[in-house]
């Protein structure tokens, strides 16, 4: 029988990645754990009232107050003595960008909370926009490929690195597609006696458009072209890279994906291609991540 | 259904929506070819496959059809078929 | 008034709030400093820091994450209370309507001051009268102990059953904040039996894995608001109700919802809120040796609006003035709007004229209200004067 910390019945999309990585957070931090979500799909699709997938119990705010709610219900609990794990599950948007203010605030303050953020680059919510986690030359709503546009003209924000300034003294990075690896992650990240944050490459079917089957194919190939690393850092030092077995040139990952497909109609864009490759040779080098 | 001030919610109450409804193909499962290495289950989107007796299963009132289960097959004992509703 | 003086105290008003928080018990106090409220929270953490108040002092990155704090204390089970003012308050304006919609009952005081642009420092109500639609309780306290009273009984009103519903206790920056006035401070100990310890029936809870704030559709949204605007129609009894508890454990009464001044053969009532009251007896005094009849009628509850209270209390008014710290730019102003329509819905066809007074700080005199009250003789002979702004230096325009 299922034991699943999040219930079927929720309304993500056929093939959205974002409830296996939420049931694989659930299944590593066990029942005697509180979520706080901020406003995004997760919240929108697991709780359309009067019905609720969370089994855990789960608490909603707003958009950009996730981490300043958390630290509400960790400073209650430990004033309670009790001994329950916070975690936050929440998309880029309000990771990367509006609930940036709340973030550094939690993790400066060193709340012993985990934040785990699903990570699929763009704010699907709302129907696809740009948002400070979507990578160089992405086509997004709000930053559409056309004669004047390769899609979004930035990189990608560094959030990790963002949280290793705060001191933030388990950091890491993950993927839907490596579970053994996530729930290890997760459970590491419950052991620290401080802020944790743990970003999961989740793709979108929606938003990065392809076939729904080919949901952790996707992911893994992201990991396999070199484009998202998966990392380990404790204290400020990188202690964990997850090694390459079978590196995949980056086209793999692009080409199934409609949110790059202008990349390889437009003969302009072969620079952009290229500039995509070296930021994945770059993190092959730097990570060490084939051996 | 009466509503409780505040928006609460009872746990786990989305089991009584049926996502199967927005199902198109459905995962035929072969059972010989299974090894049981769980991917399918770890997998699904819904939560929706479980060992029953030694066999996966899935749980067709909530299976969308998504077929994650049958590309991460690594035996390819699952087959997505078109379903007559 | 009581007569006890045993606990009397010239202090700072900042700091007699403070000694009222720390009286209400909060497990979490979660704070961003902004001017005028520094000295309430400065006061409040010297408290932690002593060991004389158990409660836990968060440091917080903004209003907004103050008070969104806040939403995971009481989610949690914990009293929570934060302070603030003006541009802080602007920026919880988001979190003002989620703690109400999710009926948390925590309570803040505001310091009112102005809203910039241009910036200013000083007192008026634009800040909380601006949010007067969030659905939290406001109740405006006319000097330092009505503030101090007022606070605990915030409490009181807010975490009942039946209400559950936040409340803001406003009271005027500076004025009220920074004076150094006789109070009397609350007694631990009777605090403690007037306000008994936060029980929610509902907390996060892994043993009962309950789902907070699920996001309701077209076909339950409506419920949900009009299950605030119940609890604060139920709140106009118990607001009455627990000023009279307060009366019985502690000497002291302003009236509930309402309060007035000279009101019951007054022909001229001037309606107004917060600490101008205390020039506006004044004005009556010096106004009544003369032989006018003015009275006073003091908002203390402004959310809910006490519409009942206020017909019955202002039925026999020849002509009604409302002078408030507040414009609605483009309309008139919160108050004069809301006071015209719960008489234009009755049988009541007073004339009702509208100031704005007090604005960014400035004195309201003496003067000022003769010319309110000039304007209301003038009104009462048919000649009413539209909404406009009191003592306008029309030469530097």
């Amino acid at each position: 029988m299922d034991n699943s910390l999040l219930a079927p019945g929720h309304r993500a999309c056929a093939g959205c990645a974002m409830p296996t990585t939420i049931r694989l957070v659930l299944d590593a931090a066990g029942p005697n754990t509180i979520v706080v979500s901020p406003t995004g799909c997760l919240e929108v699709t697991t709780t359309p009232f009067p019905e609720s997938a969370w089994c855990v119990p789960w608490l909603h705010s707003l958009f950009e107050n996730q981490s300043a709610v958390a630290s509400g219900v960790e400073v209650m609990l430990k004033r309670r003595g009790k001994d329950t794990n916070v975690v936050i599950i929440g998309g880029d948007g309000s990771t990367f960008d509006i609930g940036m203010g709340s973030n550094s605030g939690m993790f400066e303050r060193g709340h012993k909370i985990l934040y785990v953020c699903y990570d699929n680059e763009a704010y699907m919510n709302t129907g696809v926009q740009r948002s400070g986690s979507t990578p160089f030359c992405v086509h997004t709503t709000t930053t559409p490929s056309g004669s004047q546009s390769q899609g979004n003209p930035r990189p990608k924000k560094d959030m990790p690195a963002i949280a290793l300034a705060h001191k933030v003294p388990y950091v890491a990075t993950a993927s839907v597609a490596y579970p053994v690896d996530l729930r290890r992650k997760v459970k590491r990240a419950l052991e620290i006696n401080g802020p944790s944050y743990l970003q999961v490459n989740a793709p979108c079917i929606t938003g990065w458009t392809f076939d729904a089957g080919t949901m952790i194919e996707l992911a893994r190939l992201a990991v396999e072209s070199g484009l998202w690393p998966l990392l380990e850092y404790e204290n400020g030092k990188l202690v964990g890279v997850k090694k390459i077995r079978r590196p995949k040139p980056v086209e793999e990952y692009l080409k199934l994906q409609g949110r790059y497909k202008h990349l390889f109609k437009k003969t302009e864009c072969a620079d952009m291609l290229s500039q995509i490759k070296d930021m994945a040779e770059d993190n092959m080098a730097r990570y060490g991540l084939v051996d | 259904m009466v509503i409780k001030a505040g928006s609460l919610v009872d746990p786990c109450s989305t089991r009584i929506t049926k996502t199967g409804a927005w199902r198109t193909f459905v995962p035929v499962f072969d059972h010989e070819k299974c090894i049981k290495c769980s991917l399918c289950e770890i997998y699904c989107p819904e939560g929706c496959i479980h060992q029953e007796e030694g066999l996966f299963i899935p749980d067709l009132d909530y299976c969308k059809g998504c077929s994650v289960c049958a590309n991460e097959c690594p035996r390819m004992a699952i087959t997505m078929v078109l379903e007559e509703k | 008034m009581s007569n006890n003086t045993a606990n009397m105290k010239v202090v700072e008003g900042s700091y007699a709030i403070a000694h009222a928080v720390m009286c209400c018990r909060p497990d979490v106090i979660s704070a961003y400093p902004i001017t005028p409220q520094t000295h309430i929270v400065e006061n409040l953490s010297q408290m932690v820091a002593n060991g004389e108040l158990d409660s836990e002092f968060l440091t917080v990155d903004s209003e907004f994450s103050a008070l969104s704090v806040l939403v995971g204390v009481c989610a949690a089970g914990g009293r929570g209370y934060s302070s603030t003012t003006s541009q802080g308050l602007a920026l919880m304006y988001e979190v003002l309507y989620n703690v109400s919609g999710l009926r948390m009952p925590l309570v803040m005081n505001v310091a009112n001051r102005a809203m910039g642009a241009p910036l200013n420092i000083w007192n008026d109500q634009q800040d909380s009268i601006g949010a007067r639609d969030v659905g939290w309780i406001q109740i405006y306290a006319e000097n330092v102990q009505e503030a101090v009273d007022a606070t605990l009984q915030a409490y009181k009103i807010a975490e009942d059953r039946d209400i559950r519903t936040p409340v803001m206790v406003c009271m005027d920056g500076f004025v009220l904040t920074h004076v150094y006035e006789p109070v009397e401070l609350l007694d631990k100990e009777k605090a403690r039996e007037f306000l008994p310890d936060f029980k929610p029936e509902h907390i996060l809870d892994p043993a009962r894995p309950m789902t907070f704030g699920a996001f309701a559709d077209p076909s339950t949204y409506t419920e949900f608001r009009y299950q605030q605007f119940e609890a604060q129609l139920k709140a106009l009894p118990k607001i009455e109700e627990v000023a009279r508890q307060f009366e019985e454990s502690f000497g002291r009464y302003y009236g509930g919802l309402i309060d007035g001044y000279f009101l019951d053969d007054a022909e001229i009532v001037i309606v107004t809120l917060g600490s101008v009251v205390g020039t506006v007896k004044d004005a009556i005094d010096a106004m009544r040796s003369e032989g006018k009849k003015v009275g006073l009628l003091k908002i203390r509850s402004y959310r809910p609006f006490p519409v009942q209270a206020l017909r019955k209390a202002l039925k026999d008014a020849a002509v009604i003035a409302v002078m408030e710290k507040d414009v609605a730019i483009g309309g008139e102003a919160g108050l004069v709007t809301d006071l015209k329509a719960a008489f234009y819905s009755s049988s009541i066809r007073t004339p009702i004229i509208g100031f704005a007074a007090g604005l960014g700080g400035r004195d309201i005199t003496i003067k000022d209200i003769r010319k309110i009250v000039e304007k209301a003789e003038a009104a009462r002979k048919g000649d009413l004067s539209e909404f406009e702004f009191l003592a306008l230096r029309k030469e530097i325009l």
